[in-house]
């Protein structure tokens, strides 16, 4: 798998949507205010690890950012392209990622068709090989297991080659082994020139990956800091709490 | 009231030999509903899933309407479809009146919101599973509704068939439309009503069970369909 990062994966040219550049963003539903003034950047190559509690907002963060969610306060710009550029760049590997009642190859190809991509059955089959899937390709995708239907989605999320690639929890609900592979997939992914914005539970896997670390409470971003020192020193008592261990309301 | 049993066995010889009435009656009955779920079917689903996705005023009550239209009286459709079709309507030049023609027409009006309504039903709570994938995956509205399609063609099945069980079953508008002509309009149903109230049990229990049996059979072969795929898909 380390192999794949001197395939032709990730973006092909340098980057030209990003940086992306967010302003008091905010997303309230009704009475709850799901995230609440946050302001970021997220600059080209970066692997950025979105840390929190449960309810934090890391999610609805993670769809602002790629567009599923409209905000109700704030701005989001990228730095170039047009709409139809900037949604083509992205991917985005779901919690819970939705399997199309096809084989596994199909599913690849299905989203490689629909943005027109050239020599669709090469790509999916290097996807397939990236995230050592091959030999399941002709299973009916819906009845792999959690952590192969979890490796199929970034395959999928590969083959589009995004510029940016959003994760929402990718490893939650896997096995040590299944979440090395996936692990090691971003990592590819990211050598060849992917920017990563991943949202995670996990502080190991957060130290493992994070270049840089935003760590979001109550809806608000409370700290964003190189990964280093994020570990090393927080600065606010919420994500040293976070750190430790502790529960924090 | 030896009738009723010996009726009964001399539908069932019907059946075993194969009676060349029977058959014709039987064979109308499959050719008109069959084409008119087809018609249905061709126009239901695209139209289903177009409102499973679709957002504009007074979709609700797009909704409500086609959900009530469900439960139209055959014998009103067929009032419609003949007052269109008579010679005096607006159609009337087809010269399509008591031809199968005419009960294909009817038959498809009766089961076309039947299977919309489902189809809808379908395509909108599979749209809620799916739709963030889709956007993701830059989908278009279009691209999305035929991915959807396709993903639900097993459960699509049973809403077609729910049509099709509706249209050989119904009696009111192939009567008004078909005339129930003999040799050329008379189906199963139609057949039924004249024989019973001609007092000719036999042959309309003989009809009975065949469409009964009908019933039946495409039914469970829906379902068996269905879970025989579910089982390879998932
Ligand atoms: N569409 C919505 N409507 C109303 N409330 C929402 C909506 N989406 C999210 N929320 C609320 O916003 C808050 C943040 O949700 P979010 O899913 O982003 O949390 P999270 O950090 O991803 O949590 P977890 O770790 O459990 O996945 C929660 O309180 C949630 O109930
Ligand atoms: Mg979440």
């Amino acid at each position: 798998m380390a192999s794949a990062a001197s395939t032709s994966a990730g973006a092909d040219i340098a980057s030209c949507i990003l940086p992306l550049r967010v302003e008091a963003l905010g997303f309230r539903a009704g009475d709850v205010i799901a995230l609440d003034g946050v302001s970021l950047n997220v600059m080209p190559g970066t692997r950025n690890i979105v840390l929190g509690a449960n309810g934090a907002g890391k999610s609805v963060l993670l769809r602002l950012l790629h567009g599923l969610l409209a905000p109700t306060s704030g701005r989001l710009q990228w730095h170039g392209g047009d709409d139809a550029d900037v949604r083509r760049a992205q991917a985005m590997v779901f919690q819970r990622p939705v399997m199309m009642r096809r084989s596994v190859r199909e599913n690849i190809e299905f989203a490689l068709r629909l943005v027109h991509a050239a020599d669709i059955d090469k790509k999916a089959a290097e996807a397939l090989e990236l995230v050592g899937l091959a030999r399941l390709a002709d299973r009916p995708a819906r009845l792999c297991s959690g952590g192969e239907q979890q490796r199929v989605a970034l395959a999928r999320a590969w083959a589009l080659k995004p510029e940016v690639l959003f994760l929402d929890e990718p490893t939650a609900s896997l096995d040590p082994a299944a979440t090395r592979a996936i692990e090691e997939t971003v990592n590819a992914m990211h050598a060849a020139g992917t920017t990563i914005v991943m949202t995670t539970h996990d502080l190991g896997q957060a130290k493992r990956l994070a270049d840089r670390v935003l760590f979001l409470h109550h809806g608000r971003l409370v700290e964003d800091a190189p990964a280093k020192d994020f570990f090393l020193q927080p600065t606010s008592p919420e994500a040293a709490a976070f750190i430790r261990g502790e529960l924090l309301w | 009231m030896q009738e009723i049993p010996q009726s009964f066995s001399l539908a069932l010889s019907l059946i075993a030999s194969l009676d060349a009435n029977l058959l014709a009656i039987a064979g109308l009955s499959l050719r008109v509903s069959g084409v008119a779920v087809l018609l249905a079917a061709l126009l239901a689903l695209p139209l289903g899933a177009w409102l499973a996705l679709a957002r504009f005023p007074g979709r609700q009550g797009v909704i409500a309407v086609l959900n009530g239209m469900m439960g139209l009286p055959p014998v009103v459709v067929g009032l419609l479809v003949y007052l269109l079709l008579s010679r005096a309507g607006p159609l009337g030049s087809l010269g399509m009146l008591f031809t199968p023609s005419a009960m294909v027409v009817a038959q498809a009006l009766l089961i076309f919101p039947i299977i919309a309504a489902l189809v809808r039903q379908v395509i909108e709570d599979a749209w809620g599973e799916y739709r963030e994938q889709l956007l993701s995956l830059n989908a278009s509205r279009g691209q999305a509704m035929m991915a959807l399609l396709f993903d639900m063609r097993f459960t699509l099945i049973t809403a077609v068939l729910a049509g099709f069980g509706r249209a050989i079953a119904e009696v009111g508008a192939v009567m008004i439309v078909g005339g129930n002509i003999d040799g050329v309009t008379r189906v199963m149903t139609t057949a039924i009503a004249l024989e019973t109230s001609k007092g000719d049990l036999p042959l309309a229990l003989a009809l009975g069970v065949v469409l009964i049996a009908m019933v039946v059979v495409i039914n469970l072969a829906a379902q068996g369909i269905k879970t025989l795929a579910m089982r390879k898909h998932g």
